[in-house]
C-alpha cells in the first residue's frame, strides 16, 4: 500500500482506511467472483455515514486469503471479548497432530502470570539492525588485512595483478581443436602414442610425472642440501686432522697433550664415580706405564740424544729447555699416583741427583717454566707479599691513629669546599641548560611542516639554466631561513656579547681565570679502605666524601680550559716559512739562509675573525663547521630512519653500476610499482583472497 | 726453464659482434672508489634537475562540448575510449589516441548528472536532470539511424549520481535516496533512506562489490551493504563531501573530497577519525579518483587545479594547471595508470600524464635501466636540502599562490590563538584536538 502514501494528506481518514481495505489485486479477485455489488453498496453506506460526522465502528470482514491484509481492519465476531489462552488450548486437545511436549509447554505457559516485555521502538530496532550489519561488513572487509599489509611491505608490485606468463605456451592451449589429418601426422601420432609420449600435454611423459610425484622439487632440494652439508663437514674434519698432524711445533703439541690429559682426568674422575671397574682398568694401565718408565731409561738423560743435548746445553738455551721438558715427562711418568709428601720430597731429591749440575746453573730466572725455579720464586713472592701486607697494616694503623685526632675539623672543611664547588657547578650547568632550551625553542618555532609540501612559486622551469637560476635565486632566502637555524649558537651570541659589553664597561671583559679557575686543590686521599679497618672508620665517610674520593684525580674545569686554549691556539694565525735554499744566494752544505731573505719569505697569515666563544667562558664553539657545506647537508634525521648510522649507511652504500655488479644494480634499482603500457589494471578481485588463503603467498607481490 | 709471460684471453675483451656493448672490466674494491657518495650525489642532483626540465604533463585538450563538462566515465574494456557528459545534456564519446570525438548524442534535457559504463563495456548508463535513467549502446548507430536509448527508466525525483556493480547487472543511483536497481526491472530492488537529505554521489566498492558509499548534503558520508535492508553507518563531518572514491586495491579505504578544501581518507571500519587528511587545495574539492594501482589519487578542485596525492601523503606530490583551465569539475585516472583526464567548466577535457617527467612509449632496456637508476638516486638523496628544493619546485598561478599564502597565515593565526587561549586557561580545560579529529562531528550508528 505504500504506493498510496503520497495522497495521504488529501484524503480523509475513513477513505484511507477503505483504500487500505481493498488493495488492487484483491479487488480484481473480487471482480472475478462477482460479488462486487454488495461491497459497493456497503461502501457507499459507510461513506454516507462518515459524511454525517459520526464515526461508526465498522465491522470488517475477512472473506479470502490475501498476502496483504491490514491488521487494523480485522475484526472478529466476538470483538471486545478478551481472549484467553485457555480458549486456544481447548481446541488443542482435540487435534492429535500436536505433540505432548508442546502441550505440556503450553500448559505451563498458561499457568505463568508474567507479562511479556513490550517490543523495542522502531528507532532502537533499526539501530541494532544497522549495528549488526555494520559489524558483519567490517569483519568481511577485514579479511583483506593480510593482503593489504603484504602489498604495502612488498618490495615490488607488478600490475596488472594476474598477468599471463610471457613466453612459449603449450600447444594444446593455443590450438584447442586440432586433429591429425594427413597420413604423415597420423603416423607420427601413432609412434608417439606407442612410445607413451604425451600428446595432449607435450611436456612430461608418464614416467617423468611419476618421478616428479615421487619426489617434489623442494624435497629434492632439501635432501641435496643435507647431503652437501654432511659432505662438507666431513671434508672439513679430515682437513683439520691432516693439518694438525702436520704441525711440528712442540709447544703446540705440549699444550694439546696437556689439554687432552686434563680432559682425560676429568673423565677418569667421573668414571670412578660411575664405572669403577673401567676406572680400575685405566688405573692399571697408568701403573703399567709408570713401571715401564721406571724400568727403562727412556726419558732420562742417558740416551744418545740427551747426551748430545747435554753437551750443547751449556751454550744453547733451546737445548736446555728440551732437556728439561724431557725430565718433566720423566717425572710425571714416574710419579706414583697416590703418594705421601715425604715420598715426593725424596723423589725430588733423586731427580736433582740425576740431573747434571749446569742445567740449573745457567738458568738464573730466565725461564720461569722451570719447575724448581718456579717453586722457589713463588715461595719468595709469597713471603714478600706477606711481609709487605703486615708492614702496610702497621703503617696504616699508625696513620689512622695520627689522623683520628684531627678528623672532625678537616671533614667539615672538606664539606664546605665541596658545597661551594657544587654551587658553581650548578651555575655552570644552568648556563648550559639555558642555551639548550633556547635552541629547542628556536627549533620548535621553525616550521617543520614545509618538508613534505611542494615548493610552489611563481617561477616556471623550462631549461636547465632555469634550474640553475632557481638554485641561485632560492639559495638566498634559504640561507636567510637557515640562519635562524643555528640560533642556539648565533642567536645566543649577541645576547651574551651584550652582557659581556655591559660587564666590560666595568671590568673590560670576563677573565676566564676569574670566572672558572680556582686553585686545584690537592685532595688528600685516604688509603683505600680495606676489610679490616672498615669497622671503625666508615662512619666518617659519607656519600659526598666517597664521590669526591672516586673522582679525586679529575679536574674537569681545568681540563675544559685546557681544551679551549688548545682550540684557540689551533685557530691562531701561523707563520709560514717559504724560504728555499739557493735561490738568489749561494747554496750548499752548511750555508745559512740570510736573515733578509728569511724575512722576505716568512709570511704571516691574516688573523681570523674573532672567535664566537671569545666572551663565553663556559662554551667552546667549534669554528670548524663550514656554513657553505652545511647548506648541502641534511640537518635532521629524516622520518623512517631511527638513528644516524642507519641513514649514513644508506647514503654511503652506492647503487650505481660503477661500484656494484650488474645483478646487484638490477636488484637495488628495481622500481616499486611496475605497470605495463596499455594494460588495463582491474581492481583487486575476490579470487586473490582465495589464492592467498590457498598457498599463503602474495597476491601480486613478487 | 719456464718463462712466464703476460697473456690475455681475447675472449675476455673482444666483442662477439660489433653490436655488443663494450665490455668494461671493473674493480669493485671500495678502497679504489673514495668519491662514490659525492659522485652519486652529483648524479642525483642532475637527475632531479632533468626531471624538472622534462616535466611536461599536458598532452592534449579535447574540445567539442558546447557547455561545461559535468561528468566523465572510463570505458571498462578499452583504454582509448572516454565518455563525457556536459551541462546541456550532450554525451560525447572520445577516442583518446586520435584526440577526436567519435560520437555525439543528446542524452538528456538539462544536465547529464552521472554516467557509468557497464562492466562488460557493451553499454553505458546516464542519468540527467530530466529524472530519467537511460541505457545506451556503446556502438555507434549506423548511418541515418536515430540515437535511441536501449532502455529508459522514468524516476520520480532527480538523480544526481550513478554507479554500476563490478560484476552483476545491478546499478545504484542517488538523489533523494539511494536506490539499487536491477537492470531488468523498472523499479528499484532496494532503496535506502536515513533521515531527509539528498545525495550527491554514490559509489560501489570495487573490491568488496556489495558495499557502497555515498555522500549526502547533510555533510555526512553513509555506507551501505547492498544485501542488507538498512544502511550501515554514517559519519557527519564539519562540511559537505562532494564525491567519494574507494581504493581499488585496498578494500576498506576510501577517500572523499570535501568542501573545506581538503580530502579525507577513511578506513571504513573506523570512521571516528580519518586515516589521513590531504591538504593543499585552496578551494572546494569537487572530484577524486584513485589510480588503478591504489597507490595514488587525483583530485579536481574549484580552484582550477588538479592535484595528485600519494594515498598516505598529507600534501600533494604534483599540481597541474593551465591558463585556460577553469573550475575542474570531474577527473579520472586512466585504467593503465599512465594518464589523467580532467573535465572543466570551460567545455574542455584535458589529457595529462600521471608522471609529469615520464617518457612515454616503449623504452629500450638500457633506457629503462637508466630511468630506474636515476629514480633510485632521487629517492636516495631526496632528503638533501638542495635536491629536495629542486624536486619540490612547482610553478603556480599568481592568485593560487597568494591564496595559499593567505590560508597558511590564517591557519597559523588560528593555531596561535588556540595556543594562547590554552596558555591562559586552567590546564586541562582546553584539550589538544588533532587535525584529523577536528573535521569529524559524529559517527551515527
Amino acid at each position: 500500500c505504500c504506493g498510496h502514501f503520497w495522497t495521504y494528506n488529501r484524503m480523509t481518514v475513513g477513505q484511507f482506511e477503505e483504500l487500505l481495505l481493498l488493495p488492487q489485486h484483491l479487488k480484481s479477485e473480487e471482480e472475478e467472483y462477482g460479488c462486487e455489488d454488495d461491497r459497493k453498496r456497503q461502501k457507499l453506506l459507510e461513506a454516507i455515514s462518515a459524511l454525517g460526522g459520526k464515526r461508526k465502528k465498522r465491522l470488517g470482514e475477512r472473506s479470502e486469503a490475501a498476502v496483504q491484509m491490514s491488521e487494523f481492519t480485522v475484526n472478529a465476531e466476538g470483538e471486545g471479548d478478551k481472549i484467553d489462552l485457555s480458549d486456544l488450548i481447548g481446541t488443542m486437545d482435540k487435534t492429535p497432530a500436536i505433540s505432548a511436549k508442546t502441550k505440556n509447554r503450553l500448559r505451563k505457559l498458561q499457568k505463568s502470570k508474567k507479562t511479556i516485555e513490550c517490543p523495542l521502538s522502531k528507532q532502537e530496532t533499526e539501530r541494532i539492525q544497522r549495528d549488526v550489519a555494520f559489524q558483519k561488513a567490517a569483519t568481511e572487509v577485514s579479511r583483506w588485512d593480510g593482503i593489504i599489509k603484504q602489498n604495502q611491505r612488498a618490495e615490488q608490485l607488478v600490475f596488472p595483478v594476474n598477468q599471463e606468463p610471457s613466453g612459449p605456451k603449450p600447444m594444446e592451449r593455443v590450438v584447442t581443436s586440432w586433429k591429425a589429418q594427413t597420413p604423415l601426422e597420423q603416423e607420427i601420432f601413432a609412434l608417439l602414442s606407442a612410445n607413451k609420449q604425451p600428446i595432449t600435454d607435450p611436456i612430461l611423459t608418464p614416467t617423468e610425472t611419476a618421478s616428479l610425484k615421487a619426489m617434489s622439487l623442494e624435497e629434492a632440494k632439501i635432501r641435496r642440501a643435507e647431503l652437501q652439508k654432511a659432505r662438507a663437514l666431513q671434508s672439513y674434519y679430515e682437513a683439520k686432522a691432516r693439518r694438525e698432524r702436520k704441525i711440528k711445533s712442540k709447544k703446540y703439541h705440549k699444550v694439546h697433550n696437556k689439554d687432552k690429559r686434563k680432559v682425560f682426568l676429568k673423565q677418569f674422575d667421573e668414571m670412578v664415580k660411575t664405572d669403577p671397574a673401567a676406572a680400575l682398568e685405566e688405573l692399571n694401565k697408568m701403573e703399567l706405564a709408570r713401571m715401564q718408565e721406571r724400568m727403562s731409561l727412556k726419558h732420562q738423560n742417558s740416551g744418545k740424544w740427551a747426551k748430545s743435548k747435554a753437551v750443547m746445553a751449556k751454550y744453547d738455551e733451546g737445548a736446555r729447555k728440551a732437556m728439561q721438558q724431557q725430565l718433566e715427562v720423566n717425572k710425571e711418568l714416574t710419579q706414583k699416583l697416590i703418594t705421601s709428601l715425604n715420598n715426593e720430597e725424596e723423589e725430588e731429591g733423586v731427580d736433582v741427583e740425576v740431573m747434571p749440575d749446569f742445567v740449573n746453573d745457567a738458568e738464573q730466572g730466565l725461564d720461569s717454566s722451570n719447575p724448581w725455579m718456579r717453586e722457589e720464586d713463588t715461595e719468595k713472592v709469597e713471603e714478600t707479599e706477606e711481609e709487605a701486607l703486615l708492614r702496610e697494616f702497621d703503617s696504616r694503623r699508625k696513620l689512622r691513629q695520627a689522623q683520628e685526632a684531627d678528623v672532625v675539623p678537616s671533614a667539615a672543611e672538606e664539606l664546605d669546599a665541596s658545597d661551594k664547588e657544587a654551587e658553581e657547578l650548578t651555575e655552570f650547568t644552568s648556563l648550559f641548560r639555558g642555551i639548550a632550551e633556547q635552541a629547542e625553542a628556536a627549533a620548535d618555532a621553525s616550521p617543520s611542516d614545509t618538508k613534505t609540501q611542494l615548493d610552489e612559486g611563481l617561477m616556471r622551469i623550462k631549461t636547465l639554466e632555469d634550474v640553475e637560476l632557481l638554485s641561485q635565486e632560492e639559495s638566498a632566502p634559504e640561507i636567510a631561513s637557515v640562519q635562524p637555524q643555528p640560533s642556539p649558537a648565533t642567536e645566543n651570541l649577541p645576547h651574551a656579547t651584550q652582557q659581556g659589553g655591559k660587564n666590560r664597561k666595568r671590568k673590560r671583559g670576563i677573565e676566564l681565570k676569574e670566572v672558572l679557575t680556582k686553585e686545584t686543590k690537592v685532595i688528600q686521599v685516604p688509603l683505600a679502605p680495606t676489610v679490616e679497618d672498615k669497622e671503625d672508620s666508615d662512619e666518617n665517610l659519607d656519600q659526598r666524601g666517597l664521590i669526591k674520593e672516586a673522582f679525586a684525580g679529575d679536574d674537569v674545569i681545568s681540563d675544559f680550559l685546557r681544551d679551549k686554549r688548545k682550540q684557540e691556539d689551533a685557530g691562531k694565525p701561523k707563520v709560514v716559512d717559504l724560504t728555499l735554499p739557493g735561490w738568489g744566494e749561494w747554496g750548499g752544505m752548511g750555508l745559512k739562509v740570510s736573515r733578509n731573505k728569511r724575512r722576505r719569505f716568512r709570511i704571516k697569515t691574516a688573523p681570523p675573525p674573532p672567535r664566537k666563544d671569545e666572551r663565553l667562558p663556559s662554551v667552546i664553539i667549534s669554528e670548524r663547521k663550514n656554513s657553505s657545506i652545511s647548506l648541502h647537508q641534511v640537518n635532521s634525521l629524516p622520518f623512517p630512519f631511527e638513528n644516524h648510522s642507519q641513514f649514513e649507511s644508506i647514503i654511503c652504500s652506492p647503487v650505481g653500476r660503477t661500484w656494484n655488479t650488474e645483478r646487484t644494480v638490477k636488484r637495488v634499482t628495481k622500481p616499486k610499482v611496475v605497470t605495463r603500457l596499455g594494460a588495463i589494471i582491474e581492481p583487486m578481485a575476490r579470487e586473490e583472497l582465495m589464492r592467498d588463503k590457498n598457498h599463503g603467498s602474495a597476491g601480486n607481490a613478487k | 726453464m719456464k718463462v712466464k709471460v703476460l697473456s690475455r684471453n681475447p675472449d675476455d675483451y673482444v666483442r662477439e659482434t660489433k653490436l655488443d656493448i663494450q665490455r668494461v672490466p671493473r674493480n669493485y674494491d671500495p678502497t679504489l672508489h673514495p668519491f662514490e657518495v659525492t659522485r652519486e650525489y652529483t648524479r642525483a642532483l642532475n637527475a632531479t634537475k632533468l626531471e624538472r626540465v622534462f616535466a611536461k604533463p599536458f598532452l592534449a585538450s579535447l574540445d567539442g562540448h558546447r557547455d561545461g563538462v559535468n561528468c566523465m566515465a572510463k570505458h571498462t574494456k578499452s583504454l582509448s575510449t572516454l565518455l563525457s557528459g556536459s551541462c546541456d545534456g550532450e554525451v560525447k564519446v572520445w577516442n583518446l589516441t586520435k584526440h577526436e570525438c567519435v560520437r555525439t548524442l543528446q542524452a538528456h534535457e538539462g544536465f547529464v548528472r552521472g554516467m557509468v559504463v557497464r562492466y562488460c563495456g557493451a553499454s553505458f548508463f546516464t542519468v540527467g536532470d530530466d529524472k530519467t535513467i537511460k541505457q545506451w549502446k556503446m556502438e555507434a548507430m549506423g548511418y541515418g539511424e536515430e540515437e535511441v536509448p536501449l532502455n529508459t527508466i522514468l524516476g520520480k525525483t532527480v538523480f544526481t549520481g550513478l554507479d554500476h556493480h563490478q560484476k552483476d547487472g545491478v546499478f545504484a543511483t542517488c538523489g533523494q535516496q539511494v536506490d539499487i536497481w536491477d537492470e531488468q526491472r523498472s523499479s528499484p530492488i532496494r532503496s535506502f533512506t536515513w533521515g531527509v537529505d539528498s545525495f550527491s554521489c554514490v559509489r560501489f566498492n570495487p573490491v568488496e562489490t556489495e558495499l557502497l558509499g555515498s555522500c549526502a548534503s547533510d555533510r555526512s558520508i553513509v555506507l551501505y551493504d547492498m544485501r542488507e535492508s538498512m544502511p550501515l553507518k554514517k559519519v557527519i563531518m564539519t562540511m559537505r563531501s562532494n564525491t567519494l572514491c574507494w581504493n581499488p586495491m585496498e578494500a576498506y579505504y576510501f577517500t572523499c573530497s570535501n568542501e573545506d578544501y581538503n580530502l579525507y581518507t577513511y578506513d571504513m571500519r573506523y570512521l571516528q577519525r580519518p586515516v589521513t587528511v590531504h591538504m593543499d587545495h585552496v578551494s572546494a574539492v569537487l572530484d577524486v579518483d584513485y589510480s588503478p594501482t591504489g597507490k595514488e589519487f587525483v583530485s579536481a578542485s574549484f580552484d582550477k587545479t588538479v592535484r595528485i596525492f600519494l594515498k598516505d601523503g598529507g600534501h600533494s606530490r604534483e599540481v597541474y594547471h593551465t591558463k585556460r583551465m577553469q573550475h575542474v569539475i570531474c577527473v579520472k585516472w586512466s585504467a593503465d595508470s599512465k594518464y589523467i583526464m580532467s573535465g572543466s567548466d570551460e567545455m574542455n577535457i584535458r589529457l595529462w600524464k600521471a608522471n609529469a617527467a615520464e617518457k612515454l612509449g616503449v623504452l629500450a632496456p638500457r633506457e629503462r635501466q637508466a630511468a630506474n637508476y636515476s629514480q633510485k638516486l632521487k629517492e636516495k638523496f631526496q632528503h638533501h636540502p638542495q635536491i629536495r628544493r629542486i624536486a619540490r619546485h612547482r610553478h603556480l598561478p599568481k592568485n593560487i599562490y597568494h591564496q595559499t599564502k593567505e590560508l597558511r597565515i590564517m591557519k597559523e593565526a588560528r593555531s596561535r590563538k588556540e595556543r594562547n587561549v590554552r596558555k591562559h586557561s586552567k590546564p586541562g580545560t582546553i584539550p589538544v584536538v588533532s587535525e584529523k579529529e577536528k573535521h569529524v562531528v559524529t559517527v551515527v550508528q
